[in-house]
């Protein structure tokens, strides 16, 4: 056996050499592949900072810092101040006279958009989670759980078709004459219920995972006590499970935030800094894919505005999700 | 103690505890909740039946006709307009992002979960694909019109789209090979390693054939939400209008973006061939769901 | 887990433990393994304290010791499957014929190939037999005769005559005992030196257990065995030297299997092995 062969060779592994090479060519490329999810992440913020520069400055940030080096070029020649860009309360980018950059109107029409989801998917969600977590036999579970499911899987564009043609017609359309309000195609509220409606699943399954990791003595001892399962839900489940709930909050805002197409189709093309529900509206993200609809030139102040408001929504949800993992991270210590 | 006594006491300590009112505030509350949970379900009941409903006025009251919608081109004239231009569109698109999205996403999750030490770095990375995930679809757009459009002057080609619902689904293609790799058994592993299997022998012998269900499903459901994202390709910049069957170097549309095209422009018409693009669409999207669910009861298996 | 508990109480109510090895053995057989002053720490926390023990080829070397002593880990150690846990890190020699397999030079994929491990609950892959059998020879690249190395191995792990006839059928859908022969079977086939067993018999029913350690005697004539075993009737039946760790980490004594049964030196090693301690 191994008195012939000289074993120190053989562990020092002449046979498995050249597979431990393949192993570790196989190491290094999937890093590879690790790698460019990080490299996404910088490049995302590379390319919008880079072209976001050139909307309010006549170079991009990497074109200046060439400069900065061959040229001795210091300061870029400013093409929209940051000053306008945050204060003005109008936004017309394509206006041949007077174009004004003013990013209010397109964050009002999100604010609006995104308080408006929030007031549908936030009570509907929770009390859908409380429900499937507290109240539900098994055999309702097993269907409203896939049901959510697919409410979470239908394409946004297809919400959007779905404002335009159902709700606006069928509800704002009637709401707005009850009230005495005029309404068009478009308003801000058809916008708002739509993204509400969708992401009530996000809402629903993320808090009902907090609310299920309840521990069950916590309910038992309630119980104990002789509260109703009315008490137990809303007294002991709810301030339990409430930091997975909040973040299941700060992730539907954020999803609202950048919600695209159906606010596109359901709220409109008209930024406006208005409160007025029934009002059309245009969001930083609808401002986005509505200004693909014309030619712009590469490079000219309008067509880098895009990469302006994309910094913009990028930094918010960026700022949203961030709070999510500390609101997250808490929350897991809470039961271990 | 007398028997009188006792039984008085506990006629006292009855009518000491009234329960009527607990009772009724927990049959409201009860109700409250079905009614909410029962709001999605009806919302979604509506939508598909203002779909369905649309695509029938197209076809009765407007005389779309099926067969030329499924087999031609786009074109400005609503009566011939065809719906199979955006297919093939949506089609190559689906075959590139599988490519781009699988080898990447796989080849990311086998080396978190299999060769990366537990470091910060690697808790760095894991934090920076959740973020990744929270990005809205648009600015993957942005990217996509940044670096491949016009840094690598590719244009707004059917590729460039391609790369844009790449990197959009690969987080979550990540996530769900992840969570197939955790659930392989550790003893499998050992008993591969034991053998004198290198690790990236294991992870091909006997790892990833055990995941690979997971690893397909979670796939599948990436694609399904990549083919029904539109605002990244519009980024790109999708022909508004499109006449031609496009191929994966040619500008191109697809379905979402021909969808949205026809709900945007206020013709009436319009909204009929929409809402029959978005039949198509949910169709092969409830097929990918169904090809899904079929793959996880089939072949997943429990330890 | 039913039959261990029978075992160990039968254990701690019986003071005499009957020996009977009866294997020959050459005057003085070569050692395969010999480990010097072996430490391991997982973290902060010490697992092994100071190892010496010189393991000798073709035998059946048993350890045995309470739970949490080290004797899984000390088995770990020899085919550097510590290596898979980050926290781990091991101090001292340990040599396989001669060469400290923790020397930077020493692959331990290359070292796995010479030791074939079993494990305490049996893990064949969701593979067919055949593929079990032959995962090891096709990772070691032994690609010539694999059928009738598939069916030797078999054979030597007492399982042909049971599954011969449905090599393609999974594995998975063996018996427990069954499928923990057919992970003995994959770790022999590609031919190892030694065999390390951890706790080889504790996932299964009596019966089972039994044909397994009828199988350790037939296989000790080709293999050096090192078994770890909490069941000292077992170490007794079956093995030539036992290797006592308590807790701490700590080999208190190692001889041969009649000495450490019949009269131990160490007086904690008695205390152990009649049942008053562990």
């Amino acid at each position: 056996m191994s008195t012939e062969t000289g074993p120190d060779s053989e562990i020092i592994g002449d046979g498995a050499d050249a597979d431990r090479r393949r192993n570790r060519r196989v190491r290094r490329l999937l890093f590879g592949c690790t790698s460019i999810t990080v490299l996404t992440t910088v490049a995302i913020f590379a390319v919008l900072f880079d072209n976001a520069f050139h909307f309010f400055y006549d170079v991009r940030f990497h074109e200046w810092l060439v400069g900065l080096v061959t040229e001795f070029r210091l300061v870029p020649e400013q093409r929209v101040a940051i000053t306008e860009f945050l204060l003005d309360t109008e936004w017309r980018p394509s206006h041949a006279d007077d174009p004004r950059f003013g990013i209010l109107p397109l964050a009002a029409g999100t604010l609006l958009i995104t308080v408006g989801a929030a007031f549908v998917s936030i009570p509907i969600g929770t009390a859908t989670a409380l429900y499937l977590s507290e109240y539900a036999r098994p055999g309702t579970r097993k269907y409203l759980k896939p049901t959510l499911e697919v409410l979470a899987g239908v394409p946004t564009i297809v919400y959007g078709f779905f404002a335009l043609t159902f709700i606006t017609p069928n509800i704002i359309g009637p709401l707005a004459a009850a009230l005495g309000q005029d309404v068009g195609r478009f308003s801000a509220l058809s916008g708002a219920i739509v993204v509400g409606i969708m992401t009530i699943p996000m809402v629903a399954s993320i808090s009902e995972d907090a609310m299920s990791a309840v521990p069950d003595e916590l309910r038992n001892g309630a119980y104990a006590l002789g509260a109703s399962k009315y008490t137990v839900s809303t007294s002991v489940v709810l301030p339990a499970s409430i930091s997975g709930i909040m973040a299941s909050y700060i992730l539907a805002v954020s999803r609202a935030i950048g919600e695209t197409m159906a606010v596109a189709l359901a709220a409109g093309v008209t930024p406006r800094l208005t409160a007025n529900p029934f009002a059309e509206i245009q969001t930083m993200t609808a401002f986005m894919v509505d200004s693909t609809r014309s030619t712009m030139l590469v490079g000219s102040v309008e067509y880098q505005s895009l990469f302006a408001v994309g910094l913009a929504l990028f930094v918010m949800t960026l700022a949203a999700n961030l709070v999510n993992d500390y609101v997250k991270r808490s929350y897991r210590e809470e039961y271990r | 103690m007398s028997a009188d006594t006792e039984r008085g006491n506990v006629r006292e300590w009855m009518s000491d505890v009234d329960l009527r009112w607990v009772k009724r505030k927990n049959r409201l509350f009860h109700i409250a909740l079905v009614g909410a949970s029962l709001f999605g379900v009806v919302m979604l009941a509506l939508l598909i039946a203002d779909v369905i409903l649309d695509t029938l006025i197209g076809v009765v009251v407007f005389e779309i006709d099926i067969g030329t919608f499924l087999t031609r081109a786009g074109s400005s004239d609503w009566a011939n307009a065809g719906f199979l231009g955006a297919m093939i569109g949506s089609a190559w698109l689906l075959v590139f992002t599988l490519f781009f999205s699988f080898f990447l996403g796989v080849g990311t999750a086998v080396y978190l979960e299999e060769y990366a030490p537990d470091t910060r770095t690697t808790r760095l990375i894991e934090a920076n694909l959740t973020n990744l995930a929270g990005v809205p679809s648009v600015v993957y757009g942005l990217l996509a019109l940044g670096v491949f459009v016009n840094a690598m002057r590719l244009g707004p080609i059917l590729i460039a789209g391609a790369l844009a619902l790449a990197l959009l689904v690969t987080p979550i293609v990540i996530v769900a090979s992840q969570e197939a790799l955790r659930a392989v058994p550790d003893g499998m592993r050992n008993g591969s390693l034991a053998t004198g299997a290198t690790q990236w022998q294991t992870v091909r012998g006997v790892v990833l054939p055990s995941a690979m269900p997971g690893i397909v499903t979670g796939t599948i459901l990436a694609l399904a939400r990549a083919i029904g994202e539109t605002a990244p390709l519009l980024m790109v910049g999708t022909v508004w209008g499109m006449r031609h069957y496009p191929g994966p170097f040619d500008r191109f549309g697809a379905m979402p973006t021909q969808i949205y095209e026809w709900a945007f422009l206020p013709e009436i018409e319009l909204q009929y061939l929409a809402a029959m693009g978005i039949a198509v669409l949910m169709t092969i999207l409830l097929a990918m769901y169904g090809v899904a669910f079929f793959v996880r009861n089939r072949y997943e298996r429990s330890y | 887990m039913a039959s261990n508990t029978t075992n160990d109480t039968e254990s701690l109510i019986s003071t005499e433990v009957s020996v009977d090895r009866t294997h020959d053995q050459p005057a003085s057989p070569e050692t395969v393994v010999e480990a010097t002053d072996i430490d391991v720490y997982y973290g902060d926390e010490q697992a092994l304290d100071g190892i010496d023990i010189e393991i000798p080829e073709r035998q059946v070397t048993a350890i045995i010791g309470p739970s949490g002593c080290g004797k899984s880990t000390f088995l770990r150690c020899v085919n550097r499957m510590n290596d898979q846990i980050d926290a781990c890190r091991v101090s001292g020699e340990l040599d396989f014929h001669d060469k400290n397999v923790y020397d930077d030079d020493v692959d331990p994929v290359a070292l796995r190939r010479k030791i074939g491990m079993v494990f305490q609950k049996p893990n064949p892959f969701p593979k067919s037999i055949r593929d079990n059998v032959a995962y090891g020879l096709n990772v070691q690249g032994k690609t010539e005769g694999v059928d009738e190395r598939v069916e030797r191995a078999l054979r030597g792990a007492a399982l042909w005559d049971e599954v011969g006839d449905q090599l393609d059928s999974s594995g998975l859908d063996l018996s427990g005992g069954q499928q923990q022969r057919l992970c003995i079977a994959r770790a022999i086939a590609p031919d190892p030196e030694v065999l390390l067993m951890d706790e080889p018999t504790s996932a299964l029913d009596p019966v089972a257990a039994s044909k397994v350690e009828d199988l350790i005697d037939e296989l000790v004539e080709e293999y050096t065995v090192i078994i770890v075993t909490h069941n000292m009737q077992q170490a007794a039946r079956i093995s030539d030297k036992t290797a006592v760790f308590l807790t701490g980490g700590e080999l208190v004594e190692f001889d041969d299997t009649a000495t450490i049964f019949e009269d131990p030196a160490d007086e904690r090693v008695e205390d152990y092995i009649t049942g008053k301690f562990g």
